[in-house]
């Protein structure tokens, strides 16, 4: 292969949806004609000035745009109490998780929707894992008066409730998927095969920055707002551009949200966080740590897999975050150099979740606790006049049972 | 001639049975499907995540993988199956990611050396050929793509651009299993599709019974039968065979007699 250095690192991908060697079209012929017909009318809405317009203005009025950028006076200091002298980077979180919905997930469900109805589709479907997605996609569909089915592993289903609950009082059709370990893994296979058996009349808005082209794509480009908006606040803020981007990473959408804008700044270094579960050498989800290059769900990336290409099963005591693949974006981004990936564990997370709650006054969710947990470690290692920006990319709310639980706390 | 060319020009429909490596006796159910009367054998490679297979052929996978089965595995028996049969074709029909992860010189390769005619690959569409395709057609094995009910006009030349033996009609838009298509819109289609190609035209997705069965073969040249088998294996274990047998026997028979409307051996 000729090394040849690309001179952005914003115009991925190809117009065959490839990142390098990842991402692609891996779908059943059926699909292929409704998803060249996506790209085709994803490249016309977003030369369309009034999908834009629609776009943004749901965004500032629906989903509550644009979210804070938040210094972390107390967080910053409790870290640079067990730093070496002079060493302690300022932390800053964009709060996305004071979005509509609580979470990042919304403002890809709002793009998607906008879509769907432009396509002329009359019925929704969806995956979901931790049920963030599920709901951001039931209160679109919701808003916009369009019947909507969520596939959820029968698992999730299980330790989710309250999110499920949510998804009924929007109005959705929740189906629990037993196959599998049913988790989001299975989730999204259901939701494929009601897709091929329901294309005339139905959008699949995958909930992350994975699947087959365009998605990556297009969830990345809706989630992009984070990164926008994050950029133009830390420079009317701080005159400057922060040093370190951290975001935990599930498929990526909320870290390709955050990192994207960035990519061509080169002083801005981005860490992407992945699931290391119960230990990278035991069950874990961090497929770029523990991966290989395969093909799943539409597109090619790390898995987590076996020697015969059978995909294992993740784990992470996220829900979020259970998930043995990755967006294609960040395959490419890992082989490219561009982006650095670390991984912490649950119980980095658990601590980490109750180390923002004591601090800030924030409960984060599991998700973006992963990516505290990683900005534990590295603050220290930087001096106090850096800058590290973090996604709080959703609250906690959803977890508190969860968390419960692992603390051994009778509800 | 190729073996699937021959299976193909016996002058009359062809019958095709899938069942899924490593579920049940997999050696003994193949050869029942032979004695049967099956044409071309069908042979699934497990996979974790069967995104296109309904409730049947989902469960048939994980029993298989269940057992341990692995690639190996399948392609033993594939090799087993050709030394026993050496006239009767056999394809393998799976998912992409067990065919690529050794690479795909190293499937099409093994694929050659066990006596297997043709890969049938679910997820691999002509816009990702590069992934698999050239190395099946460097190795001998011939590519035999799927054409859907919405694969317009514009996209058939693609998918029949680098397809060899035959092509596979799926004839509803949906997942292996239960619902089946009426057989007027796929006589338009196979029709279609006989237009653009000298591939002979199997269709399958929803075949169960010998009706159904003698319905489609005198619109196409070959019928795919397979969860109804698949659920056979389930039902019935170490006795499968038996039943497999008298299942496709039926099956041949109405499909081998069946009257030839759209038939490629009456085109010349
Ligand atoms: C709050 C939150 N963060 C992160 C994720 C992981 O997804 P992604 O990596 O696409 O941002 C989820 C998924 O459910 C989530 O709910």
């Amino acid at each position: 292969m000729t090394e040849q250095k690309p001179n952005s690192f914003r115009n991925q991908p190809d117009e065959r949806g490839h990142f390098g060697q990842f991402g692609g079209r891996y779908v059943a012929e059926t699909l292929m004609p409704l998803i060249l017909e996506l790209d085709r009318e994803y490249r016309a809405a977003k030369a369309d000035p009034a999908f834009k317009a629609e776009f943004d203005d749901l965004l500032e009025h629906y989903v509550g745009r644009p979210s804070p950028l938040y210094y972390a006076p107390r967080l910053t200091e409790a870290l640079r109490e067990s730093a070496p002298e002079g060493m302690g980077a300022q932390i800053w979180f964009k709060r996305d998780e004071l979005n509509h919905t609580g979470a990042h997930k919304i403002n890809n469900c709002v793009g998607q929707i906008l879509l769907a109805m432009r396509m002329g589709k009359t019925r929704i479907i969806a995956e979901t894992g931790a049920g963030q997605h599920g709901v951001a996609t039931a209160t679109v569909c919701a808003r916009f008066g369009l019947p909507c089915t969520i596939f959820m592993g029968a698992t999730d289903v299980a330790r989710q409730q309250p999110n499920v609950f949510r998804m009924k009082l929007l109005g959705a059709q929740v189906v629990p998927v037993t196959s599998g370990a049913a988790t989001l893994k299975d989730a999204m296979n259901e939701a494929l095969r009601d897709w091929v058996a329901n294309v005339h009349d139905t959008f699949y808005i995958i909930g992350t920055a994975a699947g087959p082209h365009p998605y990556p794509e297009l969830v990345r480009d809706f989630q992009s707002v984070i990164g926008t908006e994050a950029r133009a606040q830390m420079l009317s803020r701080t005159g400057r551009l922060p040093d370190l981007l951290v975001a935990a990473i599930g498929g990526g959408s909320n870290a390709i949200g955050l990192f994207h804008p960035f990519l061509d700044d080169p002083e801005v270094g981005m860490l992407g966080v992945e699931a290391a579960g119960h230990g990278l050498d035991k069950q874990h989800a961090a497929s770029l740590a523990g991966g290989f290059p395969g093909v799943l769900h539409g597109n090619k990336t790390y898995l987590l897999q076996d020697e015969d290409g059978q995909i294992a099963e993740a784990h992470s005591i996220s829900a979020g975050l259970d998930y043995p693949g990755i967006g294609p974006e960040h395959a490419w981004l890992k082989e490219t150099g561009r982006v650095e990936y670390t991984s912490a564990t649950d119980t980095e997370a658990l601590d980490a979740f109750q180390l923002l709650c004591r601090t800030e006054g924030i409960i984060p969710a599991l998700e973006p606790s992963h990516a505290i947990a990683a900005i534990v470690k590295r603050a220290r290692e930087m001096p106090e006049d850096s800058i590290i920006l973090a996604n709080l990319c959703g609250r906690g709310d959803k977890d508190i049972f969860t968390v419960a639980e692992a603390l051994g706390v009778e509800m | 001639m190729t073996r699937l060319a021959a299976a193909f020009a016996k002058g009359r429909p062809a019958l095709v049975c899938f069942i899924t490596a490593g579920d049940g006796d997999t050696a003994a159910n193949l050869d029942a499907l032979v004695a049967g009367g099956a044409d071309v054998i069908e042979l699934g490679m497990p996979f974790t995540d069967p995104m296109a297979d309904g409730p049947a052929i989902q469960a048939a996978n994980l029993r298989s993988l269940g057992r341990g089965t692995t690639t190996r595995e399948v392609l033993m028996i594939a090799n087993e199956f050709r030394e026993r049969h050496p006239d009767v074709p056999l394809v393998l029909m799976g998912y992409a990611n067990p065919m690529i992860r050794r690479g795909p010189e190293w499937f099409a390769g093994e694929c050659a050396g066990c006596g297997v005619d043709g890969v049938i690959c679910v997820d691999i569409p002509p816009e990702e050929d590069p992934e698999l395709g050239p190395s099946l057609r460097a190795a001998g094995v011939d590519l035999i793509r799927l054409a859907t009910p919405t694969t317009d006009a514009a996209r058939l030349p693609a998918v029949l651009d680098g397809s060899s033996g035959f092509v596979y009609y799926v004839s509803v838009a949906g997942i292996t299993g239960k619902q089946q298509a009426a057989t007027a819109s796929v006589a338009d289609n196979v029709a279609r599709i006989k237009r653009s190609t000298d591939l002979p035209v199997a269709v399958g997705f929803g075949v169960r019974t010998p009706e159904q069965a003698a319905a489609l073969a005198r619109v196409a040249d070959g019928v795919v039968v397979g969860s109804a088998l698949v659920e056979l294996v389930a039902e019935h274990g170490a006795s499968a065979p038996e039943h497999l047998k008298s299942l496709t026997r039926s099956l041949a028979e109405v499909v081998h007699s069946a009257t030839l409307e759209n038939h490629s051996s009456l085109r010349a």
